[in-house]
């Protein structure tokens, strides 16, 4: 079984997020980059079909050369090489642009399934995996909380708003992870250094046949980002005791704010 | 085909999802302002006589795609009908829900089509004749005004972000000849908790965090059932195991904008905050004075949430008589 997942790394999310003086970039300093934490979910269930079946996982990333580190991590929870499609830091692509690479660089890596996180949590696009699919003609299931795989086929349980439903498609498939699906295991300190002697291929766009003025000019772009109205700490309600609080905010609720 | 705007309607077991309303409303806005039709597309088995009600939310043109194999969403079945509409139709907006579903098709057609997608967006202006979409990144800490070039430009709204508006539209109903075309994908089964109020259509959010101290939530249930609300649950809740990570309110999880959202026992990580920030009325009930939830609430009560929301229940309850 080929396994590849679609790595992205994004700043932590506990990370305070500012705007560049560019207007449309975020500061980049003083951020801790992790890899997606929905594509982390992607490499443990890729180990762990390797583990049941068999195969080999390969980390396949676009980004600037920084993204070693993520796929190193991968790496050293068990994946067994990488691939770096190398954008130079500062180019700006959207997700169908990322998408549009991704399914290029696949071109020569067999594959049997391709797992990737549902989002990313910087650009939080719900884009990538089901428009590389798209770009593969090849199915996808999106939001996976559990999946088995039987005779080249794939059953997935996938979440949808207000429960989970249950589709079924043949190999090659690509799925993608929804938070539930397993529980990411630790790097451990003999993975760290196997990691270190696991290839990491590095190609450009054009290695993958790509042309860079293409790619320069995603269909998306940002003009401006701003900082969400700041909500400022508002009253607290004072009573003498538990009772008289729960009367106050309800009446509060009810006559100033209007939202009962 | 002379301009127009497509609105993707989602309907389950032939019910219309909130979203849906709020899709046509906003579509019937950007072809007031261009000066064009909005037409309606609906999905499914047995959906022409719901299909009627798009209507009243200004929808022109309403084109039923009915087949059985469209009875259960499937990405590669929807997508191909889909296509063969808008490359019918050739809209130049398409619009439609953010939900489960909407972002799944939605990011599908994005490549098929080769169209620019802003994917759950909260307000769409025009600037010198430029469709401009607002949208949340980095789970609701940055918002971004996104730019679309090419057609069609495809919209993904998220649930409650807009405002759903009556408008008389033509309303005549279109039967479209559905070709299924090459389909690998099949349906097995699914689980829906009926009567459940989803999470990023609730008007009112009741979330318990760390606080609760275990699994027991029925302080909290009670409260979102007197409201008719949902209820959510903080990363740490999820990850000791007392709520399932579908109730995950965060960048982790989902980003909720209600009418009311109502924290307790939840300290306000960064990460939550994300997720909840653009709610109407934040109320916050936490123990200590001093957690970051309150400089994010509008109201805060210091307590014991054990104590207090029993109580606010019960007053809800009178109000409600």
């Amino acid at each position: 079984m080929e396994i590849v997942v679609l790595l992205k790394q994004v700043p932590a999310t506990e990370s305070l997020i500012g705007i560049a003086d560019d207007g449309v970039s975020i500061k980049s300093d003083d951020i801790k980059w992790v890899i997606n934490p929905y594509d982390e979910f992607a490499v443990e269930e890729a180990l762990r079909i390797k583990e049941a079946h068999g195969g080999s996982v390969s980390i396949l990333s676009v980004g600037s050369e920084k993204t070693v580190e993520a796929i190193r991590t991968a790496l050293a929870m068990g994946a067994d090489k990488g691939i770096l499609i190398n954008m130079p830091d500062g180019d700006v692509y959207d997700g169908l642009t990322t998408a549009r690479i991704l399914s290029a660089g696949l071109k020569e890596t067999p594959f049997d399934i391709i797992i990737a996180g549902q989002r990313a949590v910087d650009d939080d696009n719900f884009q990538v995996g089901p428009a590389t699919a798209e770009f593969l003609d090849i199915p996808h299931i999106s939001m996976v909380i559990k999946q088995e795989i039987t005779n080249g086929n794939i059953k997935c349980h996938r979440t949808v708003d207000g429960g989970t439903v249950v589709l079924e498609a043949p190999m090659p498939v690509l799925f993608t992870t929804q938070r539930g699906i397993n529980e990411p295991r630790y790097a451990s300190l003999p993975g760290i250094m196997k990691a270190k002697k696991k290839p990491i291929d590095m190609k450009t766009i054009t290695d993958i046949g790509l042309d860079p003025e293409t790619v320069g000019k995603p269909l998306t772009k940002i003009v401006s980002l701003k900082m969400p109205p700041e909500r400022k700490g508002g009253i607290m309600i004072e009573g003498d005791s538990a009772q008289a609080k729960a009367a106050e905010i309800v009446k509060i609720l009810h006559d100033e704010a209007k939202v009962l | 085909m002379s301009q127009n705007i497509l609105a993707i309607a989602e309907q389950i077991e032939g019910v219309f999802r909130k979203v849906t309303f709020e899709a046509l409303s906003e579509g019937r806005r950007i072809a007031d302002h261009l000066g064009c039709e909005l037409n309606a597309l609906v999905l499914g088995d047995n959906i022409e006589s719901i299909s009627k009600e798009l209507e009243q939310f200004g929808a022109d043109r309403i084109i039923v795609a009915e087949n059985s194999a469209l009875f259960e969403y499937l990405p590669d079945a929807y997508g191909n009908v889909i296509s063969d509409v808008i490359n019918k139709e050739t809209p130049d907006v398409v619009i439609l829900g953010a939900s489960t579903q909407g972002k799944d098709i939605a990011a599908r057609l994005s490549a098929r089509l080769n169209a620019p997608l802003a994917m759950d967006c909260v307000a769409i202006r025009f600037e010198d004749n430029n469709l401009m979409a607002t949208r949340y990144m980095y789970g609701g800490k940055i918002l971004a005004d996104v730019m679309l070039n090419g057609k069609p430009q495809i919209l993904a709204i998220r649930p409650n972000a807009m405002t759903i508006a009556s408008a008389a539209g033509t309303g005549s109903i279109e039967k479209f000849e559905v070709n299924t075309g090459a389909t690998l994908m099949k349906f097995i089964e699914k689980h829906l908790d009926t009567g459940k109020v989803e999470l990023t259509e609730a008007d009112t959010v009741v979330s318990g965090g760390r606080g609760m101290g275990g699994p027991d939530f029925a302080v909290i249930e009670e409260l979102a059932q007197v409201l008719e609300g949902a209820v959510g649950a903080s990363r740490s809740a999820v990850d000791e195991g007392w709520r399932s990570s579908s109730d995950q309110v965060g960048q982790t999880g989902k980003v909720v904008s209600p009418n009311l959202y109502i924290a307790c026992g939840i300290s306000g990580a960064i990460q939550h905050l994300a997720g909840m920030s653009s709610s109407n009325v934040i109320v916050a009930i936490n123990k200590d004075p001093e957690a970051p939830i309150f400089s994010k609430a509008d109201y805060g009560i210091e307590g014991d949430l054990f104590e207090i929301v029993p109580l606010i229940t019960e007053e809800i309850k009178k109000l409600k008589g």
